[in-house]
């Protein structure tokens, strides 16, 4: 590109549609390009190859892990720009009008490759195993899902995951609603750090989540001073200290599991329902104002209607986290004293367990538990793509 | 009736601020209690709650020995380095993929283009589970022997974080004024260098919003790391989970791993909050 793009554009000249036309080079092929760029790619990939699998196989040849980092992010990120320039010469040494058909999936191919290793193949690969054995070596028909049904503590998992679920997501998204608004009527200052030390805890991993957690529920025997602050609290007033984690009476246990991600999630709510609270027309709520309606109608009438996208966006996004909760229940109890969950029930089977047809029939539940989401999302994506 | 002002002219809400100073109190409380709990002595730790050292900080026992402990005695050190090993180029490496693939989307037209970003849109939400039984095969010592090393762990969430990354920039770049790159075509300029000269350059912010989320992602995950790391190689996560799993470990060294862990997410997301909050309301969603 030698010139300077030009400051005036000429806006009727632009097509209706979103998509540009490449040059037309009605040209040739250009066999050399095509020989340079295929030879480039092929060494190209063979030596990222090579070095990724040094890095694995002879880790002493770095010297130090990071070296390894470092040459991890240069190879990563030099070597695609140069596999694309490769990739680049080999298609415009094509014939043009090849060539114009071929860039798009140039550009599109490399970045599916990757989803399609890393989440595709494995989709198909995972219901392939749910029908095989243990360690993935013979066909056992429907075995495993006999087995996993038959297992009261899937069921029970099943039915902690549903409570979960009813649960988190609806506390989330209330929860965001209610400071979102509330913050709205603070001071510039005051709703910033407000929003800043809700928002902080997105920051913090599941598992340290739950060491925090797990000082708070903490236990002492009866005479000891209580060091966890909900014992504290209810010793004080006039309780007995309790083993609060093995409580299953009224799922108390679950619930309280549940404390920690609703305080992990509610931050995310509460930004993107405050973003779309401000965006909210000021004349609509001036002409309530007018009619007479009580702040409250106002909130009910006119706020949560116009924000209603936004509030099943946050709920699906929550929904779909709580499907696979998994850390929070992993680190604090392990799914025992009746709280455990499908993603834990999962890792146990495939980690501790190695019964690896078993935990694959697991994600194949969990799979067609999210179907009716995926469908959602593309709904979703259709009704934004005709509003744009 | 005479209602008290802001100085920017809206009414003072007195019912708003007493609400929001609770919640954002109750909010903090947890974490507050973790890092006053991680600078005291074994024994006050274990003595009495860590709001009475608050309340009487010079009749305390406060101490670093619990970090130095961690960190050499627990070996959060090299978790530490892991982490950032890990993290860095597994947050770096989708992007560029990504990004050729988000201006396929949103400049180019070609046959089955619709096909292609649902089946993105798919994937955003399968849970990851499905990919470790068929991973553990292919990386593990049934395939390339590579499983326990780093690069199985940044292959893997480059696959899991390319869907979102796709997703976050395709949206960014339809926001992009399209006369810009029509006027760089009508210049010559192929698709190539229109990307390198004017769209990346021009998509940074939305980068810069899956960056953070990834770099989140990355370093706060269990899952991955547990499962295609070995122990010399495992992250700082990992470490406290296990130090959170053995029984009759000092809570005060588990308070300051916790806070070991916890210190590098939080710098990376007060930084680029503001970048991460215009990613997530452009409709960044994380299945």
């Amino acid at each position: 590109m030698s010139t300077a793009i030009p400051k005036v554009i000429n806006e009727e000249a632009q097509p209706p549609d979103r998509t540009v036309e490449g040059p037309d080079n009605v040209g040739r092929a250009q066999p050399v390009k095509i020989l340079i760029g295929i030879v480039g790619m092929l060494v190209v990939v063979w030596l990222l190859a090579n070095l990724f699998l040094a890095f694995s196989y002879y880790p002493e040849w770095f010297g130090h892990k990071i070296v390894i980092g470092l040459l991890a992010i240069v190879g990563g990120v030099g070597g695609a720009a140069v596999l694309f320039f490769f990739l680049n010469m080999f298609v415009e040494g094509l014939p043009g009008r090849l060539s114009q058909g071929v860039i798009p999936y140039v550009f599109l191919l490399p970045g599916l490759f990757f989803v399609a290793l890393m989440l595709i193949y494995p989709t198909f690969q995972t219901i392939n195993y749910s029908f095989a054995n243990s360690d993935s070596t013979a066909y056992v028909g429907l075995q495993n899902y006999r087995t996993i049904f038959g297992d009261p503590e899937f069921r029970q998992s099943i039915v902690n995951n549903i409570l979960w679920l009813l649960i988190v997501p609806a506390v989330v998204v209330a929860f965001g609603v209610i400071v979102a608004v509330l913050t709205d009527k603070l001071s510039a200052g005051g709703e910033k750090l407000a929003k800043s030390l809700i928002f902080l805890p997105m920051a913090i991993s599941a598992v340290s989540a739950s060491a925090i957690w797990l000082l708070i529920y903490a236990y002492n025997n009866p005479g000891q001073e209580q060091i966890g602050l909900l014992n504290a609290i209810w010793t004080g007033l006039g309780g007995t200290p309790q083993v609060w984690l093995q409580i299953e009476a009224a799922k108390l246990n679950s619930i309280l599991l549940m404390v920690i991600l609703i305080w992990l999630q509610a931050g995310f709510a509460m930004v993107l329902l405050s973003s779309a609270i401000k965006g909210v027309p000021e004349d609509t709520l001036e002409a309530a104002r007018i009619d007479g309606a009580s702040e409250l109608q106002i909130f009910w009438r006119v706020v949560i209607p116009q924000i209603k996208g936004t509030i099943i966006t946050v709920f699906v996004t929550v929904f779909i986290t709580v499907l696979k909760i998994f850390d929070v229940v992993y680190v604090t109890t392990n799914g025992s004293y009746g709280t455990n969950v499908i993603a834990n029930l999962f890792f146990n089977k495939l980690f501790a367990a190695s019964e690896a047809g078993q935990a694959t029939a697991i994600v194949v539940v969990l799979l067609i538990a999210v179907i009716p989401l995926i469908w959602y999302q593309i709904r979703h994506f259709r009704n934004e793509e005709a509003n744009r | 009736m005479s209602r008290r002002m802001m100085k920017d002219g809206r009414p003072l809400s007195p019912f708003s601020i007493v609400v929001m100073t609770l919640l954002t109190l109750l909010w903090s409380i947890p974490t507050i209690g973790l890092l006053v709990t991680s600078f005291r002595s074994r024994d006050d730790a274990a003595g009495s709650g860590w709001w009475s050292a608050l309340f009487n900080p010079f009749a305390s026992d406060w101490t670093t020995s619990n970090y130095s402990g961690v960190w050499t005695g627990q070996d959060f050190s090299s978790g530490f380095i892991n982490s950032i090993v890990v993290a860095i180029p597994a947050t770096i490496i989708p992007i560029m993929f990504a990004a050729f693939a988000a201006y396929a989307f949103t400049f180019m037209d070609f046959p089955f283009k619709e096909f292609f970003f649902l089946i993105i849109i798919a994937v955003m939400v399968v849970p990851i589970q499905v990919a470790f039984q068929p991973m553990l095969d292919i990386l593990g010592p049934r395939g390339l022997g590579i499983s326990g090393s780093y690069i199985g762990v940044w292959l893997l969430h480059t696959g899991f974080g390319m869907p979102l990354c796709i997703y976050v920039l395709r949206n960014y770049m339809s926001t992009l004024p399209l006369s810009v790159v029509e006027s760089a075509k009508i210049d010559g300029a192929t698709h190539f260098q229109t990307f390198w000269k004017l769209v990346a350059p021009m998509s940074i912010p939305a980068i810069a919003a899956f960056a953070t989320l990834q770099f989140l992602w990355v370093w706060n995950d269990l899952l991955v790391a547990k499962l295609f790391l070995n122990s010399a190689n495992t992250t700082v996560i990992v470490k406290l989970q296990q130090l959170l799993g053995t029984q009759g470990q000092g809570q005060e060294l588990l308070t300051a791993g916790a806070f070991i862990s916890i210190v590098v997410p939080m710098i990376v997301f007060v930084a680029l909050q503001r970048y991460m909050v215009r990613g997530m309301t452009s409709g960044a969603v994380k299945g």
